[in-house]
């Protein structure tokens, strides 16, 4: 028998033994057990070490209220830190291992902190490790990092899958304890639609830690009853291992279902954890409430702990922490522990309470008007300390002891909207306040309801008039006689006697005494204590620790504990694995990919990809032989000025503009004119922003009197449709015009060079005249190509060459890609990327994406004459403002580098020559550059100062970043054909 | 009282009987030449300098809840001076050398750790922009460098290399840029504030201003009217709601930014990192914790408080950044009131009423500002004339079209 | 959040895309005297409210109507939302 501490009866399952190991060691437990209640079984009291006194430490609950017992469980990639002992199933084959120890949990080295703790009290490290300055990054701090920390991360990707869902429901019923229960009955019998969430992996919270008796049956019975009757209810969803994370806005919840953290690892197919959005009309929480501590010194030995704990080992678990045991108790809750453990055979040393008049509860010695001043055991506990009521002191022999010092109702999600709990007198706690989150109400231990018997019946009517608020009518279901008692509680917070230390924050190693040195300090709001001593702010949030530090500060301030101020919590209620927040937005599925309608045939030609937002476009297409993919892009540039080349523009933003107002609209959005745009043109058009900065350009063609087709930049499609319609329903509410974007309905291609035109003829159809006499530069017409397919041409360059942008229903988008390519054989078409394409539009001086930049006006832009003043156009009033009209304004201006062989640099800034190099003397900076074949040099293009007036100058071009400075010669932006000849033959 | 390694140990020795309050609890008295609403890092470092640096004294600072309760103890600790536009690059460089020296100058530690701040490139025009801006930050007297992808790689490998939707193809450096102790800078400004004779008055809420004939005389406070030469307004998220008071509407709106941190973990990150492909920033704090944000939520609040999506948003960035952190927990998560202005840059100025001053206006930057800010405030409090390094933060640069507009988002505050 | 769609009902925020004060339907008249000045006030100030407050929603993954939503800034309780276009209409706006 190995497991030396296992009792009888339980929960748990002793037909079948579950193997494990902790720190290397192998034990055995059953199913039904935590990592903690097994090790308990086998003796093992001690589980980890403190933050930073690194002080031995075993489990102080049986819940995810844990702050001690945090162990890093599994290995390898799905090792897991911090890991709650209390809360981790155990299954064949688990692995855990302590965590902030070295080289081992019993021998610690750090451990030597703990000899020097009066020199490392609260706040201690403002106060030093300021000389000599550098220092700090040097020593002190990695030498602090290094030890601070609690468990590891394995740094190694997490394997596992993790989804989302969303469900919706009437009643969201927040842990299943008796008064969750009740309520679900009473929600499920009425039809509503009920959730009842509850983070146990068994339903019946309390119910399954006590002995108590539920009508005629036991508890635990009636708990099965219960949720048999609600399994059976087809509007009811009962969700076990699912932690209710948050309440945010108008009855959204977050929730966590940990769908195979009880497993070796997930089942194939299916998730680590789910992330639920809750919609609730209205939400019930039941979520019970948490037992609170007493202080005294050293009360942080392994094998103390909260009373309610070892009940909860004892009755569920069938595990007692030691054979020999105490309880410590302020009122009278704490001695059904002493009752309990009686009845399972464990020996009950004492149960002490400090009320002089405490009852006699348990068959054992009770030791009234007592206090547990001192206790003994390096590594687990051995002896406590006990001052009588007459003064005098007494030894105790125990390995646990169990202390309560009350509960606290957990108002953890009344908080999470800023509501601030109320302070109940009698039962010494904060209940929840009336203005907690809108739609959530409390029943039961959570509502400062302790006794069975309410917690059922106000669960019951708490569901009823929750329902009742949303129209649906339940009566509360009848609930049988439970267990009554009174809460019966003389407020105890921590024992005076004695000059060591008293923990209350036991995994952030916070004292008594570092409360009374914060107070000195004159750190006395709650804010202020818990910043300065960092109470509660550890992994447990300060959920058995906050009071306490709060009854001591009022104590020590003179004031009641509601004057001083009130815990509040924010989500999660417990720790939330970052994987389930992350979903399967990881990875290749962070962002949808968008594909233009060629991708496959541009896969096929072995094209380089390049992102653009979600775009997936091709960069450039090598080819056999090609080394570099500047060769490449070389030429392809080469082929589309020499002959003729295509290069899929789908990307570009399309908004389909009708109906009798669409051209004021248009005229209204757009800086330029547009009113007069002949029917069968194409103009290009620059939108301002209100501010007078440009926005965004593109060119929109009109195809009909009440018809346009507008393009967009690729980046700003979504922004620009979205302020079209601002302005189409916010501010001009009359106009008849209709917007709709059309971007992916429209494969859409750039066929450019001098053969352009005769590429297309081949597949134009022949009713339809493209020559240049007939269809002249910036026309635009619906045609058909390939014998009657519908398409719209466009006769626009961005390349600066004869070009024409050809678009067709995106199902035939591959098709035409494929015809253009093998109707183009003979011209030796060639398929462009987005380099190319940047690196035409740079030697013809276009503004881009680097040149649009959100700061840079129509006059930066060479286009300040564009901005029309006859008409009342978005950005146009604004544009006026002298500080985005100076005198020496930036302007677009090109740059060629002295020495052919140099390279501009893009993100490069410009100085005049024999200035000094600085921020005060910068006369401009490079937007964008590229190598262009055609004139075999470097070039850019970018913003310099006054730039038009400075044509020839020698500028510096400077970029210390890349460390390279090149002397340039200010060109005009139109490297190639600045006429605009080749556009129009 | 002077902090130092010797003291701790005395004062250990003795059984820490002797550590006297950080910063007293006055009465406020009926006037001052000063005061200075909100005792926030901004307001105590504002306090600090004007007594410490400018010489002057009976200044006040009011607080209507604790000191350091708003974003200087509720932000991500950053700092860093990785600014494009020459309107805020020397301010923030300037921040950034005050923080370098700001333990010793205030004899308190408030553990500047200057680990590094690394942005990393996903495109080509990201790197163009990143480029820019580093030798706009070089040629203001600041460092930085540009890593290539196998640099990134060497010094964070456990980021997203193998199946990245945007990869890595860069980043841009501050190595001096890095962290604080967020709590610590109020603390120490408090302190060394009231150690120069400084009044923080604590649960002292504004309830309006006395203005008399175009000219503040003081403020209605929850303690009753206090009188004023010179009353400086440094609410941050709260400016709106302040300055209503005074009938002024400002080119402000509040909004709620959300922060996260993790469990305590072993030292992972060593320095702070930020996605170039969505929003996520991230660092570790000395105690282990992985602190990070995100994004605004987006709309207009002053809830303190945020919701799921944005929590989910921030945290699919970070797994797509670091898909190690899968395995870790968020611990907790808060929220700002941001007062995000219409170019994403503050405002250090004189108000059209005569003696009411305004700083606001921070976006979610305002903590590395923090000791620039209060230097800058105090010597425009103190001279009447802006400081160097803040000469392009006034109110009527909207008006005149002088913008300060880092991201080039426009008037609309939520996409700064 | 969950925004009550006049036309669609109820549907989560994150349908929606946020842009600001309601007031930005009060674009000033471009001719007028000091036009300048009036659109610095409409484009820059704000009364940026703690409380209730009217602003603008667009519905970017549903009908791509732009919503006026009056909405408590201090809790995020909402009390009415109504098309942005019946709002401007009714504020005198028309082509």
């Amino acid at each position: 028998m190995t497991q030396v501490n296992r009792l009888g009866g339980g929960q748990i399952d002793t037909g079948r033994t579950l193997s494990f190991r902790f720190d290397g060691k192998t034990f055995q437990g059953h199913p039904g057990d935590t990592l903690a209640s097994a090790l308990l079984a086998n003796g093992v009291r001690l589980m980890g070490r403190s933050f930073k006194y690194h002080r031995p430490r075993g489990v102080l609950t049986a819940g995810s209220e844990e702050p001690n017992a945090l162990v890093e469980l599994r290995t390898g990639a799905r090792q897991e830190p911090n890991t709650r002992a209390t809360t981790a199933e155990l299954f064949d084959g688990l692995q855990a291992a302590s965590q902030n120890r070295f080289p081992s949990l019993k021998f610690d080295a750090l451990a030597i902190n703990d000899r020097f703790s009066n020199f490392l009290t609260a706040g201690f490290y403002y106060k030093t490790f300021m000389w000599p300055a550098a220092f700090w990054e040097k020593l002190y701090e990695p030498i602090i990092r290094k030890a601070a920390g609690l468990g590891s991360l394995s740094l190694q990707d997490d394997p596992d899958e993790y989804d989302k869902g969303f469900l919706h429901c009437d009643l969201l019923i927040i842990g299943a304890g008796p008064s969750g229960l009740a309520a679900a009955l009473t929600a499920g019998r009425s039809g509503a639609r009920v959730i009842l969430a509850d983070e146990d992996f068994a339903f019946g919270g309390r119910l399954n830690a006590e002995t108590f008796s539920i009508g005629d049956a036991d508890a635990t019975d009636w708990v099965a009853r219960t949720l048999a009757e609600l399994q059976s209810m087809p509007n009811v969803r009962c969700m076990i291992r699912t932690t209710v994370i948050g309440a945010f806005d108008h009855g959204i919840y977050g929730a966590v279902e940990r769908v195979s953290d009880h497993l070796p690892e997930p089942m194939p197919g299916k998730p680590r954890q789910i992330l639920w959005r809750l919609y609730a009309k209205r939400t019930l929480l039941c979520a019970g409430a948490i037992e609170r501590p007493i202080a005294f010194e050293n009360n942080d030995r392994p094998g103390i702990m909260l009373a309610a704990a070892m009940r909860s080992y004892a009755n569920r678990w069938a595990v007692t922490a030691a054979q020999k045991v105490a309880v410590f108790t302020n009122n009278d809750d704490g001695h059904r522990t002493a009752v309990d453990l009686i009845a399972k055979g464990v020996k009950v040393a004492a149960v002490i309470d400090p009320r002089p008049d405490a009852p006699r509860l348990a068959d054992c010695e009770l030791l009234a008007g007592a206090q547990v001043i001192d206790t003994q055991g390096r590594l687990g506990l051995k002896f406590i300390k006990v001052k009588l009521g007459d003064g005098s002191e007494r030894t105790i022999e125990c390995g646990a002891l169990g202390v309560s010092g009350g509960w606290n109702p957990n108002v953890h999600m009344t908080c999470h909207q800023r509501g601030r709990p109320v302070w109940n007198a009698d039962i010494a706690a904060f209940v929840p306040g009336k203005d907690g989150p809108a739609g959530l109400s409390v029943a039961g231990a959570a509502a400062g309801d302790f006794s069975t018997h309410s917690a059922l019946r106000t669960g019951a009517a708490q569901a009823a008039s929750a329902l009742d608020g949303i129209g649906l009518s339940a009566s509360p279901a009848d609930m049988p006689e439970a267990e009554d008692a009174p809460v019966n509680l003389q407020p105890f917070w921590y024992v005076k006697h004695g000059k060591g230390r008293a923990w209350l924050d036991q995994q952030n190693d916070v004292t008594v005494k570092d409360v009374k040195l914060a107070h000195q300090e004159n750190f006395r709001s709650v804010e202020h204590l818990k910043r300065y001593t960092t109470l509660g702010m550890a992994t447990d949030q300060g959920k058995t620790s906050n009071m306490g530090g709060l009854a001591i500060m009022a104590e020590l301030a003179g004031k009641s504990i509601p004057e001083v101020g009130t815990t509040i919590f924010r989500p999660p209620y417990t720790p939330v694995s970052m994987g389930v927040l992350g979903g399967r937005s990881r990875g290749m599925h962070f962002h949808p990919v968008r594909e233009t309608p060629s991708h496959t045939w541009a896969t096929e030609q072995g094209a380089v990809f390049v992102e653009t937002g979600n775009w997936l476009r091709a960069q450039w297409f090598p080819k056999p032989g090609e080394t570099h993919w500047r060769e490449t892009v070389d030429r392809e540039v080469r082929a589309v000025r020499s002959s003729v080349g295509v290069c899929d523009v789908t990307t570009l933003g399309k908004i389909d503009v009708q109906g009798t107002d669409a051209a004021p609209f248009l005229n209204r959005v757009y800086a330029n004119a547009f009113a007069k745009l002949a029917v069968g043109k194409t103009r290009y058009g620059l939108m301002l922003r209100e501010d007078g900065i440009a926005m965004d350009d593109g060119t929109t063609a009109r195809l009909a009197e009440d018809h346009f087709v507008m393009t967009t930049t690729t980046a700003n499609a979504v922004g620009v449709y979205r302020h079209l319609e601002f302005v189409r329903q916010c501010l001009c509410p009359d106009m008849d015009v209709q917007l709709i974007s059309t971007t992916e309905a429209w494969a859409q291609y750039a066929v450019a060079g001098p053969n352009s035109r005769k590429l297309l003829q081949k597949i134009v159809d022949p009713e339809f005249d493209i020559s240049n006499e007939n269809f002249e530069f910036m026309a635009c017409r619906e045609i058909t190509v390939c014998g009657g397919l519908r398409a719209r041409l466009f006769r626009i360059s961005f390349s600066g060459e004869l070009a024409y942008e050809i678009a067709v229903p995106t199902r035939y988008g591959d098709a035409l890609i494929r015809r253009l390519m093998s109707a183009g054989q003979e011209f030796d078409v060639v398929p462009y990327g987005t380099e190319a394409l940047g690196v035409m539009r740079i030697e013809k001086g276009h503004a881009a994406g680097n040149e649009l930049n959100g700061t840079t006006t129509a006059l930066n832009l060479g286009m300040g004459r564009m901005v029309s003043k006859k008409k009342d156009s978005i950005g146009s009033t604004l544009s006026e403002r002298e500080g985005l009209n100076q005198p020496d304004a930036l302007a677009l201006v090109g740059f060629k580098p002295k020495d052919n062989s140099a390279q501009v640099t893009s993100g490069g800034h410009l100085m005049s020559m024999g200035t000094p190099v600085d921020a005060s003397h910068n006369q401009g900076y490079v937007t964008s550059a590229c190598y262009s074949p055609i004139l075999e040099s470097s070039i850019g293009i970018g913003f310099l100062k006054d730039g038009s007036n400075r044509m020839g100058e020698s500028l510096r071009l400077v970029s210390p970043l890349t460390d390279s400075e090149v002397e340039v010669e200010v060109v005009s932006a139109h490297f190639v054909d600045p006429e605009g000849d080749r556009l129009r033959v | 009282m002077r902090y130092s390694g010797l003291r701790v140990i005395k004062e250990a020795l003795t059984g820490h009987k002797g550590w006297k309050p950080a910063w007293r609890d006055p009465e406020p008295k009926p006037s001052y030449d000063y005061v200075i609403i909100g005792g926030g890092g901004h307001g105590l470092a504002t306090a600090y300098y004007l007594a410490k640096q400018f010489g002057k004294t009976r200044i006040a600072v009011i607080e209507k809840g604790w000191i350091g309760g708003g974003n200087v103890g509720r932000n991500t600790t950053i700092i860093r001076s990785n600014y494009l536009l020459d309107g805020n690059e020397p301010f923030y460089e300037f921040s950034l050398k005050l923080w370098e020296g700001l333990e010793q100058e205030l004899n308190y530690n408030a553990m500047v750790s200057q680990r590094g701040i690394l942005n990393l490139i996903h495109s080509d025009p990201q790197r163009d922009a990143f480029v820019r801006r580093g030798n706009a930050m070089i040629l203001n007297g600041a460092d930085a460098a540009l890593l290539s992808a196998d640099q990134v790689r060497a010094e964070y490998p456990f980021l997203n290399f193998n199946d990245a939707r945007f990869p890595i193809k860069g980043g841009l450096a501050q190595r001096r840029g890095g962290t604080v102790r967020h709590d610590a800078v109020a603390w120490g400004y408090a302190r060394g504030a009231d150690s120069h004779g400084v009044d923080i008055i604590q649960n002292c809420e504004v309830t309006g201003f006395r203005i008399e004939n175009g000219v503040c005389k003081g403020v209605e406070t929850s303690r009753g009217f206090i009188g004023a030469t010179k009353v400086a307004a440094c609410v941050a998220g709260s400016s709106g709601r302040l300055m209503a008071k005074a009938e002024m509407r400002l080119p402000i709106e509040s909004h709620v930014l959300q922060a996260f941190v993790s469990e305590g973990l072993k030292p992972v990150i060593p320095g702070v990192i930020t996605y170039g492909a969505g929003h996520f920033y991230c660092s570790q704090s000395d105690k282990g914790g992985l602190v990070f944000g995100g994004d605004l939520d987006g709309y207009n609040s002053y809830a303190q408080r945020g919701n799921l999506p944005v929590v989910e948003d921030v945290v699919e960035s970070g797994m797509s950044m670091i898909p190690a952190l899968g395995r870790a927990r968020l611990l907790r998560m808060w929220g700002g009131i941001m007062d995000m202005s219409m170019d994403g840059s503050p405002i250090i100025d004189r108000t059209h009423i005569d003696g009411l001053y305004f700083n606001g206006g921070w976006c979610y930057g305002g903590f590395k500002a923090t000791p620039a800010s209060g230097f800058a405030y105090a010597h425009l409090l103190a001279t009447d004339t802006p400081h160097d390094t803040a000469t392009a933060y006034r109110f009527d640069r909207f008006r005149r079209g002088y913008m300060i507009d880092e991201k080039g988002m426009g008037a609309q505050p939520n996409l700064h | 959040m969950i925004i009550n769609h006049p036309l669609l009902g109820p549907r989560d925020s994150q349908e929606f895309t946020y842009l600001g004060d309601a007031a930005l339907i009060d674009r000033p008249d471009w001719q007028a005297e000091d036009a300048v000045d009036q659109f610095h006030d409409y484009l820059y100030l704000r009364d940026n409210p703690a409380g209730i407050h009217r602003e603008l929603w667009f519905h970017e993954t549903g009908d791509r109507s732009w919503l006026v939503v009056t909405r408590d800034t201090t809790t995020h309780e909402i009390t009415s939302v109504e098309l942005a276009r019946d709002v401007a209409r009714a504020r005198g706006r028309s082509k």
